[in-house]
């Protein structure tokens, strides 16, 4: 009697065919061996929305009755694989189905594995990845995050690169022949095949000890009994009159303590405080209501608020006043008005370099015409297929 | 300590059952009320407007475009602290059904009249409970009520007890369509000064929506929370029994007229074979009753008052000392246990554990609004009697003044 789970850690909308494909991957594959699952997506999550951090989960058993301890859950307690197509989520992720930032590891169990696809080495990863109490190792694939499966961009394989690199991390669950066998049966395509083969052999695999790791805290959350609860469905919000952090001047929106939402983001606005005309569009037009008034009348970006989704730089009527920049220019939820109160010079500097880096980096979620994945792909210097 | 000058009186008026709730929202002196036609609802907006239009009622009068947007109005007006009134009948109901579903998930202490009608199609005008039963599971606190009087005093109870901060529930009166909201009968009318006596200013505290209590209501929320939040309605709700009891004390008190808080009995006391029922039903059986009391039979009746929170004390205190009980319901429970009505189910669960469970059968009588008669009434009894007589259950459901076969 063995059950193995296995969870795919996606951005919604992005990446939901593809984790979807990962995880009926693995219980076709099961099939082959006699063995029965099932695969599903965390039902709290929201993935039809744009980069919100979502799950899908595949368990595979021995036969229906071991399956059935795992069914009607919404997930399982502990999972084999922890997969990650994104490196950004490798900082934690707070989905809608929770409250608070959630550790990428939090579900690995000991010794078991999280390969993410990355370009990145394991040791910048483990600067991001929450260190915990017992060993498990750190799988990488090389590439960058992929949207295969979108309608709108070209299958670069990374679905059955994963399966490839599962049947090697895990081979109790399904042998590599079982994923080749159920990928031409799926996909009807040979090069498929080869791309599982070469990812098996390809695979690069770090054992991580504890305590090795961010030591960034971990979100605990203690929930109260019904009568401890305020009753009428109310949530308080923010008092009348309340200032920037708590002061006379200025104005900050109430805000939940323990449901931030910023792990959605794959991009962060950077404001030029100096152009800024304080106009109050970006303040009106936020969805989620992540800029704070200054007592000087500037707007600050809530970092832990922002979801990245770019509203402000298209609503902003001054050029280059409001840029997105990537995450991975970022460690922290760090205020760039208190830098550019503290450091003026520093922060122009900074400004400048960062926008500059961004001039040749499109949006992560503006795709406007059919064929600007494949020409972004062309102009990075890429082909087709980058590491097959 | 001051010294009553002038005794509150109560003046007797010829008025319908909506007059009656229309002028208990005049009394209570809401502040929004919200209208859309559909019979026999429609007469209550009527008069409501007639009130206002007579300034002896100031208050927002709103037509929607549709029942949807009625419930929803009062349910956010209800939000902001106003004490609101609202109401519709059958399908109308139904088609308001998520704002209702809603107005009780929120706490919303909206006060409705429900005129009962059959549900269309076919369009059919006469009553059958199943428009208001239709909640019953969902937090309203529901009663019905059987005479313009009754309608009345209901209506500022129901004002009283679903606006008490321990229960902050909505409440729907039911009316029965044509015998009683179209029905004119003297109703002892009190004075306003005696009513506010009786009825304390709304007043929704940390919950209410203002610039100066900034809250958020109706959050989207998950399995974490939802199942305690349905845990707090349940909680509201079993204390609104108490509170049920204290506003009808308070009500003799004020108004020096006792009121039996959830259940009428009508010579139940030595009574074998006892029919149960609610709303305007209760005046044929009672005629019978006092027929076959004047034959020597021992029999009687219990109207249930309020069906939420359910009296289940009440019935089973009465009913498990009966030879037979007998189930009126003016509803349909179609493929339910032994297909009776809504309210049998009830009162059969309620008697499960009763000291003595009594032989019971069920009758589905007055659908469509068809009248309950003397011959009708009497065959009840005499099925209930038979029952009585064997000992046992009778687990047909006896369709009372049906054409055609009982089966």
């Amino acid at each position: 009697m063995t059950t193995y789970a296995v969870e795919v850690v996606y951005r919604g909308v992005f990446q939901k065919t593809l984790s979807r494909n990962i995880c009926r991957g693995i219980v076709l594959a099961a099939h082959k061996e006699g063995k029965v699952g099932t695969a599903f997506g965390r039902y709290g999550d929201s993935p039809e929305r744009n980069g919100v951090p979502a799950k899908y989960f595949a368990v595979v058993a021995d036969d229906r009755i071991e399956l059935e301890e795992s069914l009607a859950k919404y997930e399982p307690k502990e999972v084999d694989v922890t997969i990650c197509a994104d490196d950004t989520l490798c900082r934690g992720l707070e989905s809608w189905g929770w409250y608070g930032l959630q550790a990428i590891n939090a579900l690995t169990k000991e010794n078991g594995t999280l390969i993410v696809t990355s370009k990145q080495t394991p040791e910048s990863l483990l600067e991001d990845i929450h260190r915990t109490d017992t060993p498990y190792n750190l799988a990488i694939l090389s590439g960058p995050a992929s949207f295969s499966g979108l309608w709108v961009y070209k299958d670069d394989h990374t679905d059955v690169r994963i399966l490839g690199a599962l049947a090697k991390v895990l081979p109790g669950l399904v042998g590599l022949e079982s994923y080749c066998q159920a990928i031409e049966e799926q996909w009807k395509s040979g090069a498929k095949v080869v791309s599982a083969r070469r990812s098996y052999e390809q695979l690069h695999v770090r054992p991580v000890e504890p305590g090795e790791g961010s030591s960034a805290p971990r979100f605990s959350f203690e929930k109260p009994g019904w009568e401890e609860m305020k009753e009428a469905l109310v949530v308080q919000g923010v008092a009348k009159g309340a200032g920037f952090r708590g002061g006379d001047g200025g104005f900050q929106a109430g805000r939940s303590e323990v449901f931030k939402k910023f792990s959605t983001r794959t991009m962060r606005p950077v404001i030029n405080f100096e152009i800024c005309t304080k106009c109050t569009l970006c303040w009106l037009q936020c969805p989620d209501t992540c800029f704070d008034v200054t007592p000087d009348g500037l707007y600050d970006v809530n970092t832990e608020a922002c979801c990245g989704c770019g509203v402000c730089e298209d609503v902003c009527p001054v050029p280059d006043c409001i840029t997105m920049v990537g995450e991975e220019h970022f460690k922290d939820n760090f205020s760039q008005y208190d830098w550019y109160q503290r450091d003026k010079e520093g922060y122009r500097q900074w400004l400048k370099g960062i926008t500059a880096a961004q001039s040749a980096q499109k949006r992560s979620h503006g795709l406007h015409h059919w064929g600007q994945y494949q020409e972004e792909l062309a102009a990075a210097g890429r082909g087709d297929n980058d590491d097959n | 300590m001051t010294t009553r000058t002038q005794t509150p009186v109560e003046r007797e008026e010829l008025i319908s059952g909506s007059e009656a709730i229309a002028r208990a929202c005049a009394l209570a002196d809401i502040d929004v009320v919200t209208a859309y036609p559909i019979r026999p609802y429609d007469t209550v907006m009527q008069f409501v407007s007639k009130l206002i239009a007579d300034g002896e009622l100031k208050c927002e009068f709103i037509i929607a475009e549709s029942e949807h947007s009625q419930f929803e109005i009062v349910k956010h007006a209800s939000a902001v602290g106003a004490r609101t009134f609202v109401g519709s009948s059958g399908v109308g109901w139904f088609y308001a059904m998520e704002a209702i579903a809603v107005t009780a998930g929120l706490r919303l202490p909206v006060v409705a009249m429900v005129g009962n009608r059959a549900l269309d199609d076919p369009g059919a005008f006469g009553c059958e409970h199943n428009d208001a039963l239709a909640v019953r599971d969902l937090g309203w606190l529901l009663t019905w009520v059987s005479s313009g009087q009754e309608a009345l005093d209901t209506a500022l109870i129901a004002w009283r007890v679903a606006e008490d901060p321990r229960v902050f529930l909505p409440c729907a009166i039911s009316a029965d369509g044509a015998f009683l909201t179209h029905a004119q009968q003297m109703v002892r009318v009190p004075d306003k000064g005696l009513v506010e006596r009786f009825l304390p200013p709304y007043r929704r505290g940390e919950f209410q929506l203002h610039p100066d209590n900034p809250i958020t209501i109706a959050p989207q929320v998950n399995e974490d929370w939802l199942m305690e939040m349905r845990k707090q309605s349940d909680a509201a709700m079993r204390r609104a029994r108490g509170v049920i009891v204290e506003a009808c004390d308070a009500f003799e008190r004020v108004f020096g007229r006792k009121l039996t808080p959830f259940v009428e009995e009508y010579m139940t006391e030595d009574a074998d074979t006892i029919l149960v029922g609610m709303g305007t039903l209760a005046m044929p059986i009672k005629v019978a009753v006092r027929r076959l009391r004047a034959q020597g039979q021992k029999v009687g009746f219990l109207r249930l008052k309020w069906f939420r929170p359910f009296p289940v004390e009440d019935v089973q205190r009465v009913l498990s000392r009966a030879k037979a009980v007998g189930v009126i319901d003016r509803d349909y429970s179609f493929g339910s246990p032994f297909h009776s009505g809504v309210l049998s189910h009830e009162v059969r669960s309620a008697l499960y554990d009763a000291a003595a469970r009594p032989p019971m059968v069920s009758f589905v009588a007055g659908l469509g609004g068809r009248e309950v008669t003397q011959p009708l009434a009497t065959e009840m009894f005499t099925i209930a009697g038979q029952v009585a007589r064997s000992g046992r259950s009778d687990n047909e459901t006896y369709w009372i003044g049906v054409r055609g076969k009982q089966s």
